[in-house]
């Protein structure tokens, strides 16, 4: 913070830790909000832009680790990689800040849009725009769902996972925690840690 | 008031059910939204998701209209319906934000486990097939004849080879869905 002659960092380690040491709560919590409050129709590259390109607070290695947490733990990926980049940049006041800020124009415009909803939901002209939002978004949930699918999937076997699900949440009627457990377990299981993998981590 | 205490117990529920994305709690969110607590209709589920789709940051932020319109509801308060918004969030958010921190600070070591790929691996599937089983469900709603089943091929086909802002395409599914519909 206080001397502004920092020679130019020579490379992306030096930025990166000159730029996190700069940091304030406050600075993380203003660059979610930003992200919060600009980031139409996704948040990544939003997040990748912010928080790499503008200051500096993780390189793109870090990022795609950050990332790829908070993929693979519950929770959305925009409110999940606020909680792990302002915990490494502040503590946990850090990730408050950052959860508070990225949610705080999204839910403020939620509210707004309910509340409009509740008063002007019935009339003709919102039902018909209203039906064609939500026929696109359908649209844009398939496409989410082929292009995590291309992504994520580590062989084609997994489609028969992917399918198990589907079939005990839609149609079984099993319910989202129990299929997480039965079908979740089973697919753990089948990717079993092999040997390679074993041998590296003696204990 | 006592829709609270449900709110915060629906809501940190849903939230460890949201593998993969937030869509993964929409089956069980409608089921519990409009079946058991009967706070809204489907459709009126499916609206506020999809323009929730137009607005930035997380993209389940429509939670907290279902706690407003829950709360406002049995009140007839619209200060207690912007409390049941504020409650909703936290109740979604609190769980896994906690667990977020506390893996974020472990992910040295677990990085090391040799599990911890398996699990990636093994969930990911199970992931893809609860976004899927989301949007199936909701697709159900909204998707109601050959105008909306076009709107959502549209959107599909252009998603899967065009780069385009999501956001634009809804918006441009109000404008179609407004032409349609539109008596002549």
């Amino acid at each position: 913070m206080s001397d502004i002659t920092v020679p130019t960092p020579s490379n992306d380690a030096e930025l990166v830790a000159a730029a996190r040491a700069k940091a304030t709560v406050f600075d993380i919590f203003l660059q979610f909000l930003i992200i919060g409050g600009t980031s139409f129709g996704g948040v990544v590259p939003y997040l990748r832009e912010g928080l790499v390109t503008k200051n500096h607070w993780v390189d793109d290695k870090e990022f795609v680790e950050l990332l790829s947490i908070s993929q693979s733990l519950p929770g959305l990926n925009a409110t999940n990689m606020a909680i792990l980049l302002g915990d490494r940049l502040k503590g946990w006041l850090g990730a408050v800040a950052g959860i508070v800020g990225v949610c705080l124009p999204g839910g403020v415009l939620m509210l707004a849009v309910g509340m409009f909803y509740r008063i002007h939901g019935d009339h003709p002209y919102v039902t018909y725009m209203l039906k064609g939002v939500a026929a696109a978004a359908a649209g844009l949930l398939l496409a989410t769902c082929i292009q995590l699918g291309k992504k994520s999937l580590s062989q084609r076997f997994d489609l028969v996972f992917v399918l198990i699900t589907v079939l005990a949440v839609n149609r079984l009627h099993l319910g989202v925690p129990r299929t997480l457990l039965f079908v979740g377990l089973a697919a753990v299981l089948f990717h079993y840690p092999r040997k390679s993998e074993k041998e590296s981590v003696s204990q | 008031m006592n829709q609270l205490p449900i709110l915060i117990r629906v809501f940190a529920y849903l939230s460890i059910l949201t593998v993969g994305g937030g869509m993964a709690a929409f089956p069980e969110m409608e089921h519990l939204s409009v079946t058991v607590h009967q706070w809204m209709t489907s459709q009126q589920l499916v609206h506020m998701y999809s323009v929730g789709q137009l607005a930035p940051g997380p993209n389940m932020m429509m939670i907290v209209s279902i706690g407003d319109w829950a709360v406002w509801k049995a009140s007839g308060s619209m200060v207690l319906g912007i409390l049941g918004g504020l409650v909703v969030v936290l109740a979604f958010f609190g769980p896994t934000g906690l667990l977020a921190l506390i893996v974020g600070r472990g992910w040295k070591k677990l990085e090391k486990w040799p599990w911890r790929l398996s699990i990636q691996q093994g969930l990911a599937p199970v992931s893809v097939g609860l976004l899927l089983a989301g949007t199936l469900s909701m697709a159900k709603t909204a998707v109601t004849g050959w105008t909306t089943g076009g709107i959502a091929l549209a959107v599909l086909l252009t998603m899967m080879w065009r780069k385009v802002n999501p956001a634009l395409l809804v918006l441009g599914g109000a404008v179609a869905g407004f032409i349609a519909f539109m008596p002549k």
